[in-house]
């Protein structure tokens, strides 16, 4: 088989790796540490795009040893790179086509997760979903994904894609750097297929300095820039170009600092906000409270200043009323007394008249009559 | 919505019954349509947009506009402002309903909504910004469903229960408000980690700062809305001391939130020119900018101002309904319109009909809850056995 010297760059490197067995993923530090270098040895990809001839075999691979469903057209359909393409559910790596300004031929570029070195999604992930391993891989746990794809929204590349079909069970899906073939000593699938050499396994220290000696031999085949190098802190996969990056798909104003770098300064603000703020309001409750004792202080002295005067008005008021009340009750009394008066008067002179007739019998319903005109008068004076 | 209205009629198809049971009814169809079909069977989602109008409207707006709990309740206990009592009851309330439902939007949201308690019980990320919100959120809710247990004992008659909790008033609050700040800014800082992704005039270090000084203003402008609302439909459920109270808020409520806001559009300027950003200003999106900054931020600014001053409660109103729907923007932009501004247009994320539908299906649930709460417990009203001011 013509599998060749380099292509099998890393084959040392990866049966190390497999001896040191279970490709368990340590906890990514990444997030924590500033300017992480990658663990030493960690494996990665070197995709020399100048080679790439767009043929799709990786594709092919890819869905073979990762046992994905059947695609939409075939992979020997190579009309689909007409259009421009990206990772999904079903397909963990595609091959776009660029065409170039000033390029005769057409440049292939292949996409999948470039295994970040202090990886967005994995720093993004709130239950720890994403792990970099030691070994290179960013490798998923879908036992405990939720599902929220914040991980999509986080990473720069624009990856993992989600099973948006799946009602109970969706998973993240990207490409795994083929870990368990890793493990196994074997090349990742789309590595071993690809017939132009454009894909080179290895440790990623080797990919970059066999990167830097292909540009110095052929300065004039590529740009002198190793795309993952430095970007976004650093990814395991590697990419040579012929032409400015930008021409072909790649973010190239990305940055070098990782992802975590964004965040970082929030997250540090959390326990300055958990110690500092309840001091404060604490403090400022406090102060709150004593203004609003000498408030209530000043208030119930003046309440009282207050009830003082009212009630002295009141006393004043209720006074006068009694004074007047019991002006008007002698004036009542006064005018009913002589209307009595006036009124026995009469019937002294009526009876007078009947002199004899009916005697001393006369003065009792007058005396009556008089004092029933009195309770009269009185309340018509209330009433007034 | 025009109910129930003083006049007291009681039957059973209401209007706003009629409304609501049809909407909840289509709700339930579509949480159907949800768990058996999976997003892609409702949502308009796909690779490169893995959040829409849930997130961003449910998500966002929701916990932004439920503000109004610890600022009020900050207002009436911490910075003692007497004034602001008749008007906690609501805002714990609504606070309450709206971080319910939002949680409740998650489950719809999310992929495997039962492991939504995996990020706090199970496998903790600390370096996830969401992971900071989650327990935030989580925590919060706890807190506000303790603080509005009070008006539940007063309806059930627990008297000492009630009396426990009011002793811890102020504690809740002083949790309350350091939880706020934590994920109110955090659901901003989310954003920081997708520079490349967000349009440089709403991307800024300063994302968290924004959204937490949006959503003090936020939660006043919601009260002062929603008391609107309250007033014209709830009317005959206030008694004297709320209806006063009322008045006090929108006044006070509206002048802080002028101050507020002002000091909001200075700190965006701020942003612009700490990333000097001011050359985007020319295209289409600095239109757009422009627009939700002047439109909905500075306008409504002055509105406050001006109703504070003439003492215009009709004023103060309006200007609460355009700081509103300014929050709304402010948050949709930086969650979906602005997301992704780099993509082809044929790559947009416009939400379905269906996500439109189940995020009126749980404003509906909101204000359903929210009716049944003020009718029948003392949230607008003093309980006759109970003192109102604790
Ligand atoms: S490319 Fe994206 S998915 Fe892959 S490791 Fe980096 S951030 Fe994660
Ligand atoms: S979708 Fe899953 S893997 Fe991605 S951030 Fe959320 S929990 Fe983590
Ligand atoms: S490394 Fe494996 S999973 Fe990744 S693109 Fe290649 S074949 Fe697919």
């Amino acid at each position: 088989m013509g599998i060749s010297r380099r292509k099998f760059l890393g084959w040392m490197g990866a049966a190390a790796g497999a001896a040191a067995a279970s490709m368990k993923p340590k906890a990514a530090a990444a997030a924590a540490a500033k300017s992480f270098p990658g663990h030493p040895d960690s494996l990665g990809v070197l995709h020399d795009t100048t080679r790439c001839i767009g043929c799709r075999k990786c594709e092919a691979a890819c869905n073979e040893v990762n046992n994905l469903p059947k695609p939409e057209a075939p992979f020997d359909d190579l009309s689909v790179l007409e259009r421009r393409r990206r990772t999904h559910a079903g397909s963990y790596t595609v091959v776009n086509k660029f065409s170039v300004p000033g390029k005769k031929d057409p440049v292939f570029v292949k996409r999948q997760c470039n295994h970040c070195l202090e990886p967005a999604c994995a720093s993004a992930c709130f239950v720890q979903a994403f792990k970099k391993s030691e070994k290179g891989p960013v490798v998923y746990n879908e036992k405990v994904c939720v599902g929220c794809r914040y991980c999509m929204v986080a990473c720069p590349f624009y990856v993992p894609a989600y099973e948006y079909d799946k009602a109970l069970t969706p998973r993240v899906t990207k490409c795994t750097m083929c870990a368990p073939r890793i493990a196994e000593g074997k090349l990742p699938g789309c590595v071993a297929a690809c017939p132009k050499e454009a894909l080179t396994f290895g440790p990623r220290k080797k990919l970059l300095e066999y990167a830097r000696a292909r540009i110095a031999k052929h300065p004039d085949r590529y740009v002198g820039h190793i795309y993952g190098e430095r970007e976004m802190g650093g990814t395991s996969w590697l990419y040579l170009s012929g032409v400015d990056f930008g021409h072909i798909g790649m973010d190239t104003g990305i940055g070098d600092l990782p992802a975590a770098a964004y965040t970082a300064g929030p997250l540090a603000a959390v326990p300055l906000v958990v110690g500092l703020w309840p001091v404060l309001l604490t403090g400022i409750w406090a102060i709150s409270k004593r203004k609003e004792k000498r408030a209530s202080d000043e208030l119930s002295a003046a309440l009282a200043a207050n009830t003082a005067a009212h009630e002295q008005k009141k006393r004043e008021e209720l006074s006068a009323l009694r004074q007047k009340l019991s002006k008007e009750k002698e004036a009542a009394v006064e005018r009913a007394v002589k209307q009595a008066l006036e009124e026995a008067e009469k019937e002294r002179e009526q009876a007078a008249a009947e002199a004899g007739k009916e005697g001393g019998r006369q003065h009792e319903p007058a005396a009556r009559q008089g004092g029933a005109e009195k309770g009269e008068a009185e309340q018509a004076d209330k009433e007034n | 919505m025009a109910g129930e209205h003083p006049t007291g009629q009681r039957g059973l198809f209401t209007p706003f019954n009629v409304v609501a049971g049809i909407i909840l009814l289509a709700g339930g169809v579509l949480t159907v349509m949800r768990f058996t079909g999976g997003l892609a069977a409702v949502t308009a989602l796909d690779d490169n947009n893995p959040w829409g109008l849930w997130i961003g409207f449910d998500l966002l707006c929701g916990v932004a506009l439920a503000a109004g709990g610890y600022v009020t309740s900050a207002g009436a206990y911490i910075f003692g402002l007497k004034r602001f009592h008749a008007a906690v009851r609501p805002a714990i309330l609504t606070a309450f309903l709206g971080y319910a439902l939002v949680v409740l939007a998650l489950h719809y949201d999310v992929g495997r909504p039962w492991r939504l308690p995996y990020p706090i019980f199970v496998s903790p990320g600390p370096t996830s910004l969401l992971f900071e919100v989650g327990l935030c959120v989580f925590l919060y809710l706890t807190v506000l469903f303790i603080e509005v247990t009070p008006a539940a004992f007063e309806w059930l008659k627990l008297t000492r229960l009630r009396a426990l909790v009011v002793k811890l008033t102020l504690v809740l609050t002083i949790f309350g408000v350091v939880l706020s700040t934590l994920h109110q800014s955090s659901l901003g800082a989310l954003f920081l980690i997708a520079p490349g992704k967000l349009h440089p005039l709403w991307y800024s270090g300063y994302l968290p700062v924004f959204f937490f000084v949006s959503s003090i203003f936020a939660g006043m402008s919601m009260v002062i809305f929603e008391g609107t609302l309250a007033h014209k439909y709830l009317h005959h459920k206030m008694d004297e001391a709320h209806k006063a109270g009322t008045l006090n808020v929108v006044l006070s409520f509206g002048k802080a939130a002028a101050f507020v806001m002002a000091g909001y559009f200075y700190i965006k300027i701020i942003g612009l020119a700490a990333d000097d950003n001011w050359h985007y200003l020319a295209t289409g999106w600095g239109l757009w900018y422009l627009l939700e900054l002047f439109g909905f931020v500075a306008f409504p600014a002055f509105l406050y101002a001006l109703g504070v001053r003439e003492k215009n409660v009709r004023t103060i109103r309006v200007a609460s309904l355009f700081a509103v729907l300014g929050v709304v923007l402010n948050r949709l932009n930086v969650s979906v319109i602005a997301f992704n501004w780099h993509l082809p247009l044929s790559q947009w994320y416009v939400p379905s009909i269906y996500e439109v539908g189940t995020s009126v299906f749980i404003v509906t649930l909101g204000i359903v809850a929210y009716k049944f709460a003020a009718t029948h417990m003392p949230i607008l009203h003093g309980h006759p056995d109970f003192e109102y001011e604790h």
